[in-house]
């Protein structure tokens, strides 16, 4: 018996493997539901509830937009090979920047791009910051951009602790509502801050474009896949990665000043302006498969889980942990089914 | 004593090994004379219990085995000397011979040494137990494997390409060590794509094409003509002639001194004409690729070099423009394999195909299809992932892709590394054709034969000192070989 | 003085056993990225053990979860030779999920009968010696020195890759786990959602710091130890927000990687090893 590569896997043998993952990960997921004390059925169900009314439906839609922006980004990211698991933390950046601008500078019909771009820039410098790290000092991303995200966290909540607590606030953390000008508009009485949604869109589009049909992506492709042949082709590759790291953090800190000026018109405590999204943006870049076109698919797919996530918690006062439960099995079900179709077993000898 | 019969393999649609049976005895070598790509390094993989065989069995003395792992192997008493040293460079070579031991749970660093050191003892092949891997030349590298594989007393010891980065006087050396191994009762399979080498040592000769056994002789019926006929399934032709250089000098090199932990590169000097071959040899590490390296703009130096009468610009991009080829190293390095034949195509050009900011891959794919031609790389289509080709197709990607602006200078190294005899040829006469046309080349290649049948004057590279050139008339392969194992013409 | 000596090392146990945990089995090519996860849940475990059946029932359980877990990282790393960051990444998500999950009815608890810190501090110095002398004097240390820096070597050697990967990935999950079960019987003996507060993190940037090397670990883990120490002193009598305190470790962990980036790992660390590539 022997355990080994298997070249050409049938389209059948994949799906397989993927149903095999998929249901051990449901498996596991209900076993934790069933420790935990409800019964796993309706927590599925739950899960799932968002796609039931049209309600649900627009929180998937709100919970799509910071996906989407990115997912997009670190689709690109990853294909360039600069492993970005910070985009929480240049998230977080985006809304401090956007906070900044609206809660300090002259309000006017300026405020809201403004607010877009100093908070996508400050995401872009802080992941900059870790590019550089890894082009100048060999610093690995993946951890520099972890322990980034612990940075700003703390950034935050001395800001809305301290400095810009709010006037009228008393004992809560966090900032005076910004003025109307620094308010996104919203589809109805939905949560969905429609604008952000067009960049997200756009972003997709743009960066599918970008890698695919222009000169740039062209070398950004030759880099991600093989370093060695950009060295000899003499590209600069210190150069390209900081470009797509820039990028990725960029609209990153856009998805950032779209949540603090579409949903809670404040600066809060970290936990609460971003329910993790950072985190779930690597899925929905991982199941694109390095394209960023196809998060327009994948985002959504996550942005019902993080909303079946939060039904979860209203209804079962369950932790909103319970995402990082299920990102966390979705993830290991992918690669896991990934690597099981590229692999059989010979019986003989 | 050993026996393997009907062994078939295949990897997905190609089929490594159709039911070859071999038999090795007790005392004798058996050469397995293949070209590259014929089958052999599978074969012998089944036989070490790298690969499982999808049909036929193998028999060790009378009773068949199963050889599900190269620990297996071992203990059947099969030792493998695999083509490229695998050892552990960060380790000692004492730490290297261990793995091949029984050891205890937990020793001492001391102790280990002594215990080798009384196993070796009156063994003719000598080496530092303590010395790091990492600082021995490719054939003390080979020493220690061999060392290690008899560390086990093994009963059929399999040597994969042994020779090739081995100097004609390693070469004698380790002719002279499978003789005594010989004369002691081990069966010894031999695996080689030199006849020369191949007639030298063997007692029985089979021969694999395209993974199947196309004939087996005892050595002392074999004749050249029979063997290669029999291994590439016709006659060879001559090698092509060279015409002889023109007077213009298109690159010259004055000191060039590389550095890199040290300097692998010390001060060399040295002209190319128009229409010139000049073949650099040297046992690996001495240097060559970071000469190489140097000239293609890779990696920083020191020393004069100009280009047509002009300084030598310092970046790949640059160099491309002006006319310099570069066929690197490893074939891996100058392509992108999940990229499509005409992107590759494309790698050093895409910048021409800009309109209006977006890359035109109409126009990238029409020319692509005109290099395909030209070149005659065989692939499906100018879309296909460069990864699905073989490599002799893959080095005429890297090659169309180098020449197509008209190249005055190819820096070529190990072009025909891996490739089966008419890939060979044809990269062969690509080079020559270039030549023809004018350009000059550097030629850095371990293949002794391929020097000299390509170029027109020879130098060797010598613990990164310039040895030579001295003309192609002047030098053959035991002088070529003393150059670079003694630093003299 | 001494005080600050006593505290840094018992402030640095914790991230000297979870990073031995990695660095042995990184020394085999393995990333392990969930360390996080593992320490979270192997806390819980060791908490929810210890006030069921007592302190020592707690460590075994500490530090069994932790084994079982990084042999499930070995299902993904070794046996399906999947991507090994993405592996470690989920299974660190997963972890600190389901600890939250499943901790919640412990929230608040107190333990009735704390460990001795010190006993598991001393315990965590014999282990940084013993895996030096493992990896250095035995005949597995050998074989999973060869396993990191060239499996394909130490195959045809006739070594079992995938069986000296899942070992080193259980004895470091052990340790791993043991960490975890410091955190939540010794260290703060209780268990709060996230009280692994990124030692995990800290202790995967110390194996890099140390270059691989355990008895380098140990001088690492206490430095950090000092400095958790000196955050905590400080707090409040310096004019300094506290939340710039609480962020230094994953500064001073930028910092460590940007000083050590290059350092030499094993050759084929994050690799999958796979016999017929």
């Amino acid at each position: 018996m022997r355990w080994e590569l298997d070249p050409s896997p049938s389209l059948w043998k994949v799906f397989l493997a993927y149903s095999l993952f998929v249901a051990l990960a449901l498996l596991l997921l209900g076993l934790l539901f069933l420790l935990y004390g409800v019964s796993p059925l309706k927590a599925y169900g739950l899960l799932l509830s968002p796609l039931g009314d049209s309600l649900g439906l627009a929180e998937v839609g709100r919970r799509t937009i910071p996906l989407l922006l990115i997912g997009a980004g670190l689709a690109l990211a990853f294909r360039v090979g600069f492993f970005n698991i910070g985009a929480e933390g240049q998230l977080l950046m985006g809304a401090v920047g956007g906070a900044y601008v609206a809660l300090f500078l002259p309000p006017g019909p300026w405020t809201l791009p403004l607010m877009f771009l100093l908070g996508g820039g400050l995401g872009a410098v802080w992941s900059g910051l870790a590019a550089w790290l890894r082009v100048r000092f060999g610093a690995n991303e993946i951890l520099t951009t972890l322990m980034q995200n612990y940075l700003v966290y703390y950034l935050v909540v001395y800001l809305v602790a301290g400095p810009w607590k709010g006037q009228m606030v008393f004992g809560f953390l966090y900032t005076d509502r910004f003025p109307p000008e620094a308010q996104l508009p919203r589809l109805g009485d939905t949560l969905v801050h429609w604008p952000t949604l067009l960049l997200g869109i756009a972003a997709a589009l743009g960066l599918q474009l970008l890698l695919f049909r222009t000169p740039l992506g062209f070398e950004w492709r030759i880099l991600g896949e093989n370093p060695q042949a950009a060295r000899y082709l003499g590209l600069k590759g210190g150069r390209l990665i900081l470009l797509a790291a820039l990028l990725s953090g960029f609209l990153a800190g856009l998805a950032g000043v779209g949540e603090v000026a579409g949903i809670h018109l404040r600066l809060l405590e970290p936990a609460q302006i971003s329910l993790g999204y950072g985190f779930t943006a690597i899925l929905v870049a991982w199941l694109a498969r390095g394209r960023p076109l196809w998060v327009l698919f994948t985002a959504p797919l996550l942005g019902l889980i993080l909303a079946g996530g939060d039904a979860l918690k209203l209804a079962l006062s369950m932790p909103f942990r319970v995402v990082d439960v299920v990102a966390g099995l979705l993830l290991l079900s992918l690669i896991g089914a990934e690597a099981l179709s590229q692999r059989r077993l010979i019986w003989r000898r | 004593m050993l026996k393997l019969e009907n062994i078939t393999k295949r990897f997905g649609p190609v089929v490594a090994n159709h039911r070859v049976s071999l038999e090795v005895a007790r005392g004798e070598v058996l050469a397995l004379l293949g070209e590259n790509g014929a089958g052999k390094t599978t074969l012998v993989s089944i036989l070490y219990g790298l690969y499982a065989p999808d049909e036929g069995r193998i028999l060790l003395e009378g009773k068949e085995v199963r050889i599900p792992s190269p620990k297996a192997a071992q203990r059947l008493g099969i030792a493998l000397v695999p083509q490229h040293p695998e050892l552990i460079e960060a380790h000692t070579v004492a730490e290297n011979l261990a793995l091949g031991l029984d050891l205890p749970l937990a020793f001492s660093r001391r102790a280990l040494v002594r215990r080798l050191a009384a196993l070796l003892e009156g063994h003719p092949l000598g080496v530092d137990l303590e010395a790091p891997v990492a600082r021995l030349s490719a054939g003390e590298k080979q020493r220690v494997e061999l060392l290690r594989a008899l560390l086990n007393r093994p009963r059929v010891l399999v040597l994969d390409e042994p020779t090739s980065v081995l100097t004609p006087k390693e070469v004698e050396g380790l002719f002279q060590e499978i003789r005594r191994l010989k004369a002691l009762g081990l069966a010894v399979i031999f695996i080689s794509h030199k006849l020369e080498e191949v007639l030298a040592i063997a007692d029985r000769i089979a021969v694999l094409r395209a993974g199947e056994k196309v004939g087996e002789v005892w050595c002392q019926e074999a004749d050249k003509d029979l063997l290669v006929r029999l291994m590439v399934g016709r006659s060879l032709a001559p090698p092509p002639k060279v015409p002889p250089p023109r007077k213009e000098v298109v690159l010259e090199v004055e000191d060039l001194l590389v550095p890199r932990h040290g300097f692998p590169v010390q001060g060399v000097s040295f002209a190319l004409r128009a229409g010139e071959v000049l073949g650099i040899a040297g046992v690996a590490g001495s240097g060559q690729a970071e000469l190489v390296q140097a000239l293609a703009g890779l990696r920083p130096h020191q020393g004069r070099v100009r280009f047509l009468g002009k300084p030598w610009p310092r970046d790949p991009m640059s160099l491309f423009r002006q006319g310099v080829a570069h066929i690197p190293e490893e074939r891996s390095m100058g392509v992108v394999g999940g990229m499509s034949v005409a992107e590759n195509l494309a790698l050093r050009t895409y910048p021409r195909f800009v309109r209006r900011g977006l890359l035109d891959y109409r126009a990238m794919e029409m020319e692509a299809g005109g290099l395909i031609q030209r070149y005659g790389i065989r692939t499906p289509s100018p879309r296909t992932p460069v990864r699905f080709l073989s490599g002799g197709n893959v080095q005429k990607v890297i090659l169309a892709r180098e020449l197509q602006g008209g190249a005055r200078l190819l820096l070529a190294m190990h072009p025909t590394y891996g490739l089966d005899v008419g890939a060979t040829e044809e990269v062969h006469g690509r080079i020559l054709e270039l030549v023809q046309g004018g350009a000059a080349v550097l030629l850095v290649s371990e293949d002794l034969d391929e020097i000299l049948a390509l170029s027109h004057r020879v130098a060797a590279l010598y613990h990164g000192r310039f040895v030579g050139p001295v003309p192609r008339e002047e030098a053959d392969r035991e002088r070529l070989g003393r150059m670079m194992t003694e630093g003299r013409v | 003085m001494e005080e600050a000596l006593l505290r840094a090392v018992l402030f640095g146990t914790p991230i000297l056993l979870a990073s031995l945990g990695a660095l042995l089995s990184e020394r085999g090519g393995v990333v392990n990225l969930g360390v996080e996860g593992m320490m979270a849940l192997s806390a819980l475990a060791a908490f929810a053990a210890a006030l069921e059946a007592g302190p020592v029932w707690g460590v075994l359980c500490g530090v069994g979860v932790g084994s079982l877990l990084g042999l499930f990282l070995g299902v993904f790393a070794v046996f399906l030779r999947a991507n090994q960051f993405v592996a470690g990444l989920a299974l660190a998500a997963l972890g600190l999920g389901a600890s939250g999950l499943l901790g919640k009815r412990y929230e608040g608890t107190p333990l009735p009968d704390p460990l001795p810190e010190g006993v598991l501090a001393g315990l965590a110095l014999i282990l940084a010696l013993g895996l030096h002398l493992l990896l250095s004097r035995t005949r597995y240390g050998l074989y999973l020195r060869s396993v990191g820096e060239n499996p394909k070597a130490a195959d045809l050697f006739g070594v079992s890759v995938d069986g000296v990967r899942y070992l080193a990935l259980a004895l470091g999950g052990g340790m791993i786990g043991l960490a975890g079960a410091y955190l939540s019987l010794a260290y703060r003996p209780s268990w709060t959602d996230g009280m692994t507060s990124g030692l995990g993190w800290v202790a995967i940037a110390l194996v890099i710091l140390a270059g691989w090397q355990p008895l380098r670990a140990v001088l690492g883990a206490y430095f950090f130890g000092l400095l958790f120490f000196l955050q905590f002193r400080l707090q409040g009598s310096v004019p300094i927000p506290s939340e710039a305190f609480a962020a230094m470790p994953y500064l001073l962990v930028i910092l460590v990687l940007a000083l050590s980036g290059r350092a030499r790992a094993p050759r084929a660390l994050g690799q999958p090893f796979d016999r017929g590539r």
